[in-house]
Parts: structure tokens; sequence; C-alpha cells
């Protein structure tokens, strides 16, 4: 288990260090920093200075190191649009994202997996086929088309929910912003966290669902009818819990995913959190804020994967006894 | 006389596919005696697992039992509703299937599988279903039973788990006991324990076995009656030793000729019955072995032959119908007779 | 035993192997043309792609009007609204966007320019992952482990981050004036480039399949050169799956175009497609001017769910484990 662990840990850090090499290319060669930071009217005399004084000249071995260094220091240098550090913006709006992520996620596990159990019981009653007529949908359509037509039926034409902004916030300590203590907070978290979680969702219903009738069909399952079991011990008892080990893993994969996609939904909603800030560092060539957002984002999931893998060793017991067993 | 412990009529499966209905079982019967053990025999897809399936009710769908019946110690089974068959499964039959890794939930420790099939039929304590459960581990022979008794499936040798698997089939104490293949995934060495546990465990019970396999050592070694299957229709059916050794139907004949032996010519080639056995949708008329028979007739390939006795078998074969055997031709009759077939006696006088 | 027996038992199980009818029989009695009539919603969702295409195709032919010609657009006509309300007129059936332009005729051009990016994306991408998947399976050694690692990486980001960085890369390398002459090429390969791992990997595992095969060693034996192996013979053998992946990729491919588009950072206005289309109309949803954003946007859902419906139906078709 330990050795597991270790080796997870190893290749966790291989995956950062590709990672920060490629963020540093970006941050170094694309485009001229230096030419980014200053006016146009700065002499080519103050420009060499400048970038003497922050090290461009140095061999790029160094620079790297000191990339890596700063970064570790969550340390990402200027934005070119803000002129403001880079981590004190993400460090902003990071709580937005994250509440509205772990909402959607909330929402995608809450209505996905009791669907898919439903609709994998129960292959063929009406409200099977509406659930799966529901994922089709879910997964065909793309996410800011969701958005937007959730916007245009509820708020523009039944005014029930807002449509953008986060509603009114509450600090925390300083450090965390949330709006899930107030009232236009929590509503305003409504239609982002469906239209972020609908795919998730659909992509979980399906998910249980194929597991379900997988392992509905499995020799064990059989054996069990065989014996005499009740039809509630096999599907709750058995069943269930053979279907859930996989799906929770992948679905603790999926938490990354949805942090991602927090980008085009929070372009329709206008919500203020990492997304946005990213997407208009892509259309305004921020390259500082691109870099940093990456290295945050392989960071995220690196962390998530690890914690998964470790979750579905604890869970499988033939992973977890045969490990000890060497 | 007493009931049989399992009594098949007529049984008739049948498996709806798009290209129209396939008939998988064909107007089988047969009983099973109590406390004995029969023996079902085989090619594979001739129908020996799905009679099991059919009889426990766990046909997988769209196969569907489409005639016959099917009786549990005189009671009929087949036309219960699926709550009723609920019950009726693990308390008064119990199944056994091949693989043992597959048949055990691997995320149950086997201590737990236990007690949950011990408490679904009978009313005990959790301890009491506990310490049940340890004397049943000890007896299918497992070593160290109460330490293994929170062990995962996983953690067991391939014979260990089936001994387990065994185990779970019997602790509701059926009346009938359904292996199917029990021993094919198993090593060599350890099949022949296995079969032994099974026959000593269900003859302690007074349980009936329906043995399915497709290994005739196996049967000739633990069955008291055999029954071969061909294409889904009985081919015969008699004492082991009987049809082992006399055996009254050519494809049985066939079979037995070509089982390997130790003795003899090693040199000699292997003998094989021609051709195969047909696919379901594709059987033909008459009698479903006739174009691979070496006493095939006229009536053969137009007629479906009936049950007939034939010394202490029966078989399914126009040999021995005394109103069809005299019309074959004298030669096929003389060559049966000679290979130790025993004409029916309307048969027999015409050649002598 | 006797084999005169052999000719009954021909005649009567092998009677229908001998015959081998036409390809149009055979195509008419395969399993999968019955489960594809079977399904009435899998040949709706047919007829719809193939109308789509076919309607972007031609869109030049069958527009009402040509909205991105700036000679026949006029400011006056701007923001009608759908031909059957009040104020509509019956020359823009869908009504008129802030310059005047057709919003039916946009729809059909939109479309030709979504299906196309999408079109050259799954083939950009099919390409790079078949060749790179041939070369790891079949080279193996260090190459294998570089690529591998490669989408090992790639793998842990969604695709839709991976489009906008390679975006935002190709924007800052290409700079700001010579990025708008490119912008398709960059689109076709930010998206291809997000997707060619699932191919590679497909292709990877059944070329360590089929290269222990016997064709394969025959064809070293002879001595062929590997690249020869590889294309020629290896590559139709490993070819079933990717084609099921392309077809389930070409939706995933017209969304995440559309949807870079809606983020501002895909197909530019003056040529847009259904995706800008919905951006543009976005700013005047809450004014009042619905339809200018609604009917791309349910060009594009009809389009997605057509085309996701198609490749569920073909993956389940043409995987024997649900037969």
């Amino acid at each position: 288990m330990i050795a597991f662990a270790i080796r997870r840990l190893f290749q966790a850090l291989g995956v950062m260090i590709v990672v920060a090499l490629i963020s540093f290319m970006m941050f170094r060669f694309v485009g001229d920093p230096v030419n980014q930071l200053v006016g146009v009217d700065t002499s080519p005399a103050q420009r060499e200075a400048l970038r003497q004084a922050l090290g461009l000249n140095d061999p790029v071995l160094l620079q790297f190191a000191r990339f890596v260094a700063k970064a570790a220091q969550f340390d990402f240098g200027i934005s070119y649009q803000f002129k403001q550090p880079v981590a004190s913006l993400i460090a902003s709006r990071l709580p937005a994202t994250l509440e509205l992520s772990f909402m959607s996620a909330l929402f995608a596990l809450a209505v996905g997996v009791p669907m898919g159990v439903y609709t994998g019981l129960y292959r063929n009653t009406l409200l099977a086929r509406a659930f799966l007529a529901i994922s089709l949908i879910g997964v065909s359509l793309p996410t800011f088309l969701i958005g937007i037509l959730l916007i245009f039926i509820v708020s523009v034409n039944l005014g029930w929910l807002p449509s953008f902004g986060r509603g009114d916030v509450v600090s925390i300590g300083g450090v965390w912003t949330t709006g899930l203590l107030t009232k236009s907070g929590l509503q305003s978290l409504v239609l982002p966290s469906i239209t972020l979680g609908l795919f998730q969702m659909t992509l979980i219903m399906r998910l249980v669902r194929g597991e379900m009738m997988e392992v509905l069909r499995t020799d064990y399952i059989k054996f069990a009818r065989a014996r005499g079991l009740s039809r509630r011990a096999i599907n709750f008892g058995h069943a269930l819990k053979n279907t859930l080990v996989p799906v929770i893993t992948i679905t603790g994969l999926q938490l990354g995913s949805i942090i991602a996609f927090a980008v085009i939904t929070e372009t329709v909603f206008q919500w203020p959190g990492m997304g946005l800030l990213f997407l208009q560092a892509v259309q305004n060539v921020d390259i500082p804020i691109m870099a940093a957002y990456l290295l945050l984002i392989a960071f995220l999931f690196v962390v998530i994967n690890f914690i998964v893998d470790l979750l579905y060793v604890a869970v499988d017991p033939r992973i977890r006894l045969d490990g000890a067993a060497r | 006389m007493t009931t049989p412990t399992l009594s098949v009529r007529n049984l008739r499966v049948e498996i709806p596919t798009r290209r129209g209905v396939l008939t998988a079982i064909d107007d089988l019967s047969f009983d099973i005696a109590p406390g004995e053990v029969l023996g079902m025999v085989g090619e594979s897809g001739a129908g020996k697992s799905i009679t099991g399936s059919a009889i426990i009710g766990l046909l997988e769908p769209p196969g569907r039992v489409a005639g016959g019946e099917i009786r549990l110690a005189g009671e009929r089974i087949d036309n219960l509703s699926p709550d009723q068959m609920r019950r009726v499964r693990g308390r008064r039959i119990g199944m056994i299937f091949q693989d043992p890794l597959t048949s055990l939930n691997p995320l149950y420790r086997i201590g737990d599988q236990l007690v949950e099939t011990i408490l679904t039929h009978e009313r005990l304590s959790t301890k009491a279903a506990r310490a049940k459960g340890i004397k049943l581990l000890e007896e299918v022979g497992i070593p160290a039973a109460e330490a293994r008794f929170s062990a995962y499936p996983h953690q067991f040798s391939g014979g260990m788990r089936q001994r387990v698997v065994i185990a779970l089939a019997l602790c509701a104490d059926p009346e009938l006991v359904i292996a199917d293949e029990p021993t094919t995934a198993l090593d060599v060495s350890v099949q022949a324990q296995i079969i032994a546990l099974l026959k000593r465990l269900c003859a302690d019970r007074g349980a009936s076995v329906m043995l399915i396999t497709h290994d005739m050592g196996v049967i000739a070694e633990t069955a008291d009656r055999v029954c071969v299957l061909y294409a889904g229709r009985l081919a015969e059916i008699g004492p082991v030793r009987a049809v082992v050794k006399h055996p009254q139907h050519p494809y049985t004949k066939g079979l037995m000729a070509a089982i390997p032996t130790l003795v003899g010519d090693p040199d000699a080639t292997l003998a094989q019955i021609p051709g195969s056995m047909p696919r379901l949708g594709a059987i033909p008329a008459g009698c479903a072995f006739n174009p691979r028979c070496d006493y095939a007739f006229e009536t053969c390939r137009t007629k479906r032959p009936g049950i007939y006795g034939a010394g202490t078998s029966d078989a399914s074969c126009f040999l021995h119908s005394p109103a069809d055997a005299p019309s074959a031709p004298a030669e096929v009759l003389r060559a049966a007779d000679r290979s130790g077939i025993v004409l029916a006696s309307e048969a027999k006088e015409t050649i002598t | 035993m006797t084999y005169a027996t052999d000719q009954e038992s021909k005649t009567a199980a092998g009677a229908q192997d001998d015959m081998r009818p036409g390809l149009a029989r055979r195509i008419a009695d395969s399993d999968i043309w019955y489960s594809f009539t079977r399904s009435p919603l899998t040949m709706i969702s047919a007829a719809v792609t193939i109308v789509f295409m076919l309607s972007a195709l031609f869109a030049p032919l069958i527009a009402p009007h040509n909205p991105f010609d700036p000679a026949t657009i006029s400011i006056m006509d701007s923001f009608y609204p759908p031909a059957w309300e009040a104020d509509g007129d019956p020359r823009f059936l869908l009504g008129t966007d802030d310059q005047g332009r057709d919003v039916l005729s946009a729809i059909l051009y939109g479309m030709r320019i979504s299906l196309a990016v999408g079109f050259a994306s799954v083939i950009f991408a099919l390409v790079v992952g078949v060749t790179l998947g041939l070369l790891a399976g079949y080279l193996g050694g260090w190459v294998d482990s570089v690529i591998m690692r490669i989408a090992d990486v790639q793998l842990t980001f969604p695709a839709i981050l991976i489009a906008l960085l390679i975006n935002g890369v190709a924007r800052a390398m290409a700079g700001p004036q010579s990025y708008d002459k490119v912008v398709f090429a960059v689109l076709v390969l930010s998206i291809g480039l997000s997707f060619w791992v699932q191919y590679a990997r497909t292709v990877r595992g059944s070329v360590l399949v089929e290269a222990n095969k016997e064709y394969v060693l025959a064809a070293r034996l002879i001595g062929l050169r590997p690249l020869t192996i590889m294309f020629k013979h290896v590559l139709p053998n490993v070819l079933g799956p990717v084609l099921v992946i392309a077809t389930i990729n070409l939706a995933l491919a017209i969304i995440t175009e559309a949807t870079l588009s809606f983020l501002g950072v895909g197909v530019p206005p003056t040529e847009p497609s259904l995706g800008t289309l919905i951006r543009i109309g976005n700013d005047f949803l809450f004014s009042g001017e619905w339809w200018i954003t609604i009917f791309p946007g349910i060009a594009l859902a009809v389009l997605a769910l057509a085309v996701n419906l198609l490749g569920d139906w073909l993956r389940d078709a043409l995987n024997p484990k649900l037969r």
C-alpha cells in the first residue's frame, strides 16, 4: 500500500514537472514578456535593462528553476492586462469557482446516481425512458446552450432566478468569499450549478446504469438468485455496492473536469470566477495568467487523481489485500 | 413407489430470436429419485445447462419454458409466481455453477455471504447463523474455518472457493442440488475431491443431485443413472453401468467409443463421430442424429423417434421401436445387433 | 466409422453458406441494418443529419439571402422578428439580427462552417492519432513510452481546456494582425489536438494484439519494411473501432467548435459558425430580440443531438456484447 502510494506520488510529480515545463515555455517564449509589460514609448535601453533585471538573459535551465521555485511560493508574476500580481488575482476569484464547482458536483451526484440506479433496474418503464431521454439531451447539448436556454426560460420569461453574477457574498476570514449564506447568493447559484452539472449528471447516470446492468449479468448475482436471496438484498445489497465502487472513483475524477468546464458556465452567467479570468487571458494574450491557470489546474487534477486512487485502493479489497500480501 | 424428488415431463424451452423461435429443449422427460445422482451429459450446446436453469427458474430472457411440467416432490413448480419460485430457490433447490471465482461477490467476505444466505432461509440470531456458517465451512473441508470466515473470495484457491460455493448452496438443506459443470474450471487433481465431497454431503442430507457435465469420466464414477442429451432432445437414459458399457443409442455408442483408453493400441487413430451436432436453428427432420448415424434408415429421416425401452435403459431410437425397427434394411439390423444394440424383438426376429 | 453421411450433413447444415448473396442482400440481412431499421429514432437522426449536411453543402444555392455580402444587407432591415409574428417580414422567415442579416441564411451558412470545422478537426485528430498509435504500438520501446506519456499527461485535462490553451498560444505566436488569416487552421489544430489521444490509444491497443498474429510475422519474414507492414497490413485491421470513435467524436468536435466560438476565441463574426451566431445574439436576449440567438441555438442542438444519436447507435450496433 505504501509502495503504491509512493509510486503514484512520483507519477504525479512527473506530470507536474511536464506541465511546469510547458507553462514555463509559454511564459518565456511566447510573445515577448518585456514588450507586454512596458508602454510603447519605453526606450530600447530601458527595455534591455528590464530584461536584465527580470533575469531573461540567464541560461534557460536557471530560468526554469527560478520559475518553479517562484511557482512553489505562489508567485506567478504580473498580469499583462491588469498589471497586478497574478496570484492575488487568482486567489480572489478562486472561491467563486470552487463553490460553483462543488455545488454542481453535488447536483450531478444527487440526481445522477438515483436516476442511474432506477434505469439500471427497471429498463422499460415510462419513467426510465424519460430519464434516458433527458440524459441524451444533457450529453448532446453544449454547456453554454443549456445555460442560455435556462436563462431564457427561467430568467427572461419566468423571472424566477437571477441570470448573472453571484449575488451578495459574505467574506470569511478575509480569505474566502461565500455566496452560500445569503438568499441572493443561493439563488444565483442555482442556474449556473444546474448548467455546469447537467453534463456530469448525465455522465454519472449513464455510468451507473451501465455498471448496474453489467453487474446484474454477473455470475455472482446469478448465484445469489439461485440461493433464494430477496430482490432487495440482491439489487441494493450486492448489485448496488459493486456498481458504486467504480462509479465513486470515476466521479471523483470528474470533479477536476467540472472545475475546468466552469470556464464556459462562468462566461454565460458572468460568474466572477477563475474560468472567466482565464478566458479573458486567452482573448487578450495575457500569458502569465494562462501559465498560472494551467499550473493550478494541473495541480488540482493531480491532487484529485491521487486522492481518488487512494480511495479506490481503500474500497476494493482485491487491490488492498493483494498489495499487502506482496 | 416413492414420489421422485424431481419429475420433468415433456419439457419444452424456447428462445425467440429475430430469425424465428429456437427450441432449445424439445420434449424432455426424466425423473430423479430421492437420494439419487443423475448425470446429465451432452456436447456443448446440447441443452444440459438450459435444463438446469429451467428447473430452478433462472432461464435467461428471452428464453422461456414453453411447455411441459416440472414437479418437485410431486408439486408443480414451473407455474409458480416469481415470488413463490424465489422461496423455492435455495431452500428446496440448490444450484452450483461452473466458475467459483465469479460465483462469489468479490467485495463481500465469505462469512458475510454465508450468514446472509442462512438468514434468508432460517430465523436465527446473527450469532447462531455465524456458528452454523463456520460449521458448514468445516463440513466442506476448509481448514481453520473460523479464521477463514472473514476472508475474501480472492484469498482462496480455486478448489477451496468451490467448497465455499457448495457450502452456500447447501446451507438450507435443499432436496435437490443442481451442479452445473462444478469441476470444469478446477485443476484435475482437485476435481475428484470436489465431486466426492458433493456426493458425500448430498448423501448425508438425503438430497438428490443433478450433475451436469460433459465429462463422461466424472459421470461414470459418481452418478447412479445418466441421461444423454443431443440437440435439446433425450437420446438415452439409464443406469450408469449399462449406458457406459452397453450403450443403446448410436450417439451414446459413438460417445463411449470416442473416449480414449489407456489399454489397447496406442497408435490407433482416435474414433470420432463424423460431422457435428446441428445448430438449434438447423436441426434435421426426423431423428436429430440421423445424418451422422451409422444405422440410419428411411424412417429415421422422416419421423421423430419416441422413447423406447432398450434393456435396462430407454433410448430415443427407432432400432428399439417394435413398430418401426422391422422396416429397417437387414444389413443395418445385423450391424446394430453385432455392435451390441439390443434390438426390439420384432426386428430381431427378421434377421435370425 | 463411415463417411457416407458427410454429403447429407453438408447439404443440411451447410447449404446456407454455399450461396453468397450480393452485397445489397448481405447488408439488408445484416444485424446492423436490422438494428437500424428497428429504431425509428436512429432513422430520424440519420435523416436529420443528412438533411443538415446537404443544406449546409448547398447553402449558397438554397439560402434566401447571403448574409455576409455587405452589398446585400441594409441596416434598415435590422431587428425584424420571425415572419409569423406581428412585426415580421415575409422576406426574413426567422427574423434579422442587429445588422439586418437574415437569421435563416445565417444559420445555413453558419452550419457550413460548423460542419466544415467539425469534420476537419475529426480528420486531423484521426490522422495524428492513428499514426502515433501505429508508431507507438508497432515500434514499441522509447517511442511508445514517450507517446504514451504525452497522452497520459494530456488526458488529465479536459479537451476544452487544451483547445483553449492551444488557441491562446497560437494567438500569441501569430500576433494580432495575422491571426485572422490563420484562425481556421488554429481552430482545427486546437480541436483536433485535443482529441487525438483516444485514437492513438485504441489503435495502439489493436496493434499490440495484431502484431503477434501470423500475418505480421509472415510479412516480416518476407522482409517488408516496418512502415509498409504498419500501414498496408496492420492498419486496415484496426480501423473498425476507429470509425466508431470518429463518429462519436464528430458531435463533440462540433460542440467544441461552437463553444470556442461562443467564448469568443473561435470563428470570427465575419464568417460566423453557429456558435458565433449564438454569441452575437446573446447580447440581445434580454432586450427581447430572442430569435437572434434561439434559432441558431435550436439548429445547433438538433444537429448535435442527431449526430450523437447516430454515434450511439453505431457504437451499440458494432458492440458484440450487447447483441
